[in-house]
Formats: C-alpha cells, structure tokens, sequence
C-alpha cells in the first residue's frame, strides 16, 4: 500500500542539499531497497543557507530489522536529532526540550508488561519473551502532532495486532487500553498533575489490528531513547501523537470504550478517535496545515504544508470509520 | 534645547537595552540554533518580549510612586513603543514567515481562533496608542489623551488571554510561564486601585473632583 503522491509538489517539499548530499549513507543507514531509493531521491537543489554537517551516528544498540517498502513517506526525514530531542512526553516535563534532558535516570530494562482483560492468554510478559520470535521491521511514518507541527520518522518495531493475537482476544474485546509506566523517582514530570496519571490511552479493536498500527522497540535503526517512548511505544500514524502511549507497562482488553488521559482532562479538545483531520479543528489549534520539521538543513521558510485526511493515510484507514460522522467522533 | 540630564543619556542605552533580545534572536536565526521548530522560537519569544516591555511599561507608574523618582516617566514612551515594535514583529513572523504560503488560513485564524483573534486585537489597540504618542498629539488630545491610554489595561488583559488560551489545559495549566505573567499584570492593576480608595478611606467626606489622574 503505497504512499499516494499529492498531485502539487510545492517547492518546499525539495530534498534540503544537506539530505541530498548526504543521501548514500542515508541509505546505507536506513538499508532502505531500490525502489525506496526513487521515492527518496531529490527533486532538486534547496536553497539552504548554511549547509548543515551530517546528522551524527546514532547512539545506542543497533537492532536487526528488515526496511518494509510497503511502508514509507516521501520527502526527507526528520533529523534524529530533532526525532529525539523535541517531543511531548510530559511524564519528563511539559517543554519538549524536557524529554530529552529529565530522561537520563529512567531505567527501561528489566521490563515486563501486562495483559489482561477480555483474552483468553493474559499474563505478565518479560518484554524478551513478549516479542520473541517477532521480525523486527523499519517503517517510515509521518508523525501528527496535536499542536500542527509533523516529522517523518524512521520506527522500527512490528505491528501491534500481531502481538495482541498471542494473547487470544474474545468476542467482548472491542477496545485495546495502553498504559504507561509510572515512576516519580525517574521520571520528574509526574510530580505536576498535568493529567491524571499514569498516562492511559486505547483504541478500538480493528484500529488496534490494522496493519499500520505499530509497537516501536527502535528509531533510526537504534534502540528507542528513553525519551521517545523507550523500551516499547505505540505508533498510530493516522492519528495524533497523544494517542501513540509510550513506554507500555499495561495492556488490557475490554468490552466498553476505555478512560483515555487527553480525553477525560478536556473532552472538548481531545476526542477518543483523535484522527487527523483538516477539517476538525481542535482547541486551540487550527489543523489545515502543520509545520514539517524535517531534513537537517535549517529553514525558516517553506516548512508549512497542508494537513491531510487520516495524517495521508486515508487509503489504509479510511474504511475503518465508514458511516462515521468524524465531526461528531472526533 | 533640553539639557541632557541622566535620564537623557541614558535613554539611548535603554534603545539598545530593547533591541537586544531581537538582536540575539536575529542572530540565533542566523546560526541556526533556535532548535528543531526555529519558526515557533521566534513568534514565542518575539511575543514574550512585546508582553515585557508592555508590562515594563504598565510598571513605571507604580515604581514612580513607590520610588518618589519621577524621571522614570520618561522612559515609559519608549518603552511602551518597543511593545508595539516587538508585538508587529511577532505578528510578521507569524503571517509572513509561519502562515507564509497560506494566505488563505489567515482569516479563518483570525477570526476562528480565539486566541488568535484577543492577540490580534491586542495589537490593533497598540496602534493608536503608538500613533498618538508624541508630545504633539498629547497635547492636542488634552484630557482626551489619558482617556485613550487607558486602552492599554485593556491591551494587557487581552495580550495575557493570547498567551493563556494557547496552553494546554489539563485539569490545572500544564504550563506555569504565562499564569506568572497573569499575576505580574493583575499586581500591577491592583498597583493603581490602592490609592484610589487610600484616599477615599482617609476623607469620607465627598471631596471636590479629585485631581486629575495621571496618564496610565
């Protein structure tokens, strides 16, 4: 299921020349086939002041994973540095400065995990044991942020339904519920009641099972970094970040609708669904456009594009909300 | 011609006092490190700096009561100029710069998003406030002038409802920076009620029609 390309390319979508110069070991990094390689390849020269240097080798264990074709974004890829040090994870602090520099102390391994609820396999898992077996996979997702700005981000993980097959869902399984791990001596950000942790979030069955719903272990080919969500986090790219829960510790099935954080602190502002959708405006923000961060050249002009339906995914995801009134459902 | 005294000289350096956090952002633009989201540092930080210096301006009256210094009324002008430069150079950045593209969106932020709509205003309100800022006009407006610039408590409520309205609410503000900002303005509020009624307390009697007060 390949991306569709928007019928105007504007000229802000061009391959900033730091990316393009810097494409082979991109590639090389990202193993990424021939056929992604044409999707990647630039369109043409921007205009970026100061060519910035290569992004730095990524810290952290390399995984082993194949590059899924199937799944990928056009365009170039946020920075890791931006993907790890400028995001929402207010169990660290609500500056998205804060994940980056309050995260050192969280220990994410030994790490086990919580099944329960409507299934016929629960248990608690040690995180080695939960994934044993499973490929590991790269995808290239675009990442919405409630606030109107985006990434597009290189995950490594698996897709989540296959996971959650192992554990024998029932009939009453109509809705997945994810927890986050909840630790005030490593984790600062928990001692403001921000929301009403720990931090909780759930989908509906056939979302939870979708093909293009992930559990992320890694980043940019790398174990994840404890503040993106370090050792497993959700990633629902059609919908915005706050509903991707990182750093699971609970995961329960359950026949009615879940209490979810964003939602019940201001139903107004966060519904349930929490699709991308340019024509739902969400309090404060207005989500016809975002700004795209991405490319490691820096610019100040160019970096707004519009929104689209499903977060570009529309295709995939479409017809799991037929017959919905998505204003409504929001 | 005015002898220079030490507020006259020292005016230019409070200029270049002013400019310099544009100047450190200009330059932070330049090199690159305002961070992955460089367009939302500058209208952040352009924004920040229009509510200093308009609540820098909203506290020369009470420092000059407190203090007894009344030269520090001549820096207020200037001061409340730089409010408006800074609030017009947050509101480019955020039409040119950030918006830039789609012209489209801009009246449908304007006027859909209220937080966006009470900063707009905010800024329309700046506008006669700054046009009418010389002494010429001053003194051709006469008592009228004051009235005008009362506009400016209003512009202070409206500047701290844009930045407000923008922060995330959970059960309590996820963000602290514009509630401390909020308290700075309703103690400078305050500042100007307390004598009023200091005074009322000390003479029951109806006194005849007190002084005129003097321009906020």
């Amino acid at each position: 299921m390949p991306t569709r390309r928007p019928p105007d390319l504007p000229e802000r979508d061009v391959t900033p020349e730091a990316i393009y110069q810097d494409r082979r070991r991109l590639v090389r990094l990202l193993a990424l086939s021939p056929l992604a390689l044409a999707a990647c390849s630039p369109k043409g020269e921007a205009g970026s002041p100061t060519p910035a240097p290569p992004p730095p080798p990524a810290p952290g264990t390399a995984l082993s994973y194949t590059p899924n074709p199937a799944f990928r974004t056009r365009g170039p890829l946020t920075s890791w540095q931006d993907v790890t040090h400028y995001n929402n994870y207010y169990e660290f602090g609500t500056s998205k400065s804060d994940p980056a520099r309050y995260s050192g102390a969280f220990k994410p391994r030994p790490w086990s995990v919580t099944v329960g609820g409507e299934c016929e396999a629960p248990g608690i898992f040690a995180l080695e044991d939960l994934i044993k077996g499973i490929p590991l996979e790269q995808r290239i997702y675009r990442h919405r942020c409630v606030e109107a700005w985006s990434m597009v981000i290189p995950w490594v993980g698996f897709p989540l339904g296959t996971l959650l097959k192992r554990f024998k869902p029932t009939s009453r399984a109509k809705y997945v519920a994810f927890t986050t791990v909840d630790r005030p001596g490593q984790m600062p950000g928990l001692s403001y009641p921000v929301l009403d942790w720990p931090y909780r979030e759930g989908l509906r069955i056939d979302e939870a099972m979708h093909p293009l719903t992930l559990l992320a272990v890694g980043v940019y080919g790398r174990v994840l970094p404890n503040q993106n969500g370090a050792p497993l986090r959700l990633v629902v790219p059609w919908k915005y970040g706050f509903k991707s829960t990182k750093a699971i510790v609970q995961i329960a099935f359950s026949e009615t609708r879940p209490v979810t954080s964003w939602n019940q602190a201001a139903p107004d502002r966060y519904g349930f669904y929490a699709n991308v959708n340019p024509d739902v405006g969400t309090v404060p923000w207005s989500q016809h456009t975002e700004r795209r961060i991405a490319g490691s050249g820096f610019s100040l002009f160019g970096n707004r594009i519009a929104t689209r339906l499903f977060n570009g995914y529309a295709d995939q995801v479409a017809s799991l909300y037929a017959g919905m009134d998505l204003r409504r459902d929001y | 011609m005015r002898r220079l005294d030490a507020v006259g000289w020292s005016k230019p350096l409070v200029v270049l006092l002013a400019l310099m956090p544009l100047a450190l952002l200009v330059l932070a633009a330049l090199h690159g490190t305002l961070g992955p989201d460089p367009v939302s540092q500058l209208e952040k930080r352009t924004g920040i700096w229009a509510l200093r210096l308009l609540l820098l301006t909203l506290s020369i009256t009470p420092l000059r009561r407190i203090t007894g210094w009344n030269g520090l009324i001549r820096y207020r002008r200037m001061l409340g100029l730089f409010a408006f430069f800074y609030a017009s150079v947050h509101l480019t950045v955020y039409l040119v710069i950030d918006l830039g593209g789609f012209w489209s969106q801009i009246f449908a932020e304007i006027a859909k998003k209220p937080y966006i709509t009470v900063g707009f205003a905010a800024w329309l309100l700046l506008i006669p406030l700054a046009l009418t800022s010389t002494r010429g006009m001053m003194r051709r407006l006469g008592r009228r002038w004051g009235q005008l610039h009362k506009l400016v408590y209003a512009i202070g409520v409206l500047a701290i409802l844009h930045f407000v309205w923008q922060v995330k609410f959970g059960r309590t503000i996820a963000v602290r920076e514009p509630v401390i900002y909020a308290a700075i303005l309703a103690a400078l509020l305050l500042a100007r009620w307390r004598p009023k009624r200091a005074a009322l307390s000390a003479r029951p009697a109806p006194a005849r029609s007190p002084a005129p007060a003097p321009p906020p």
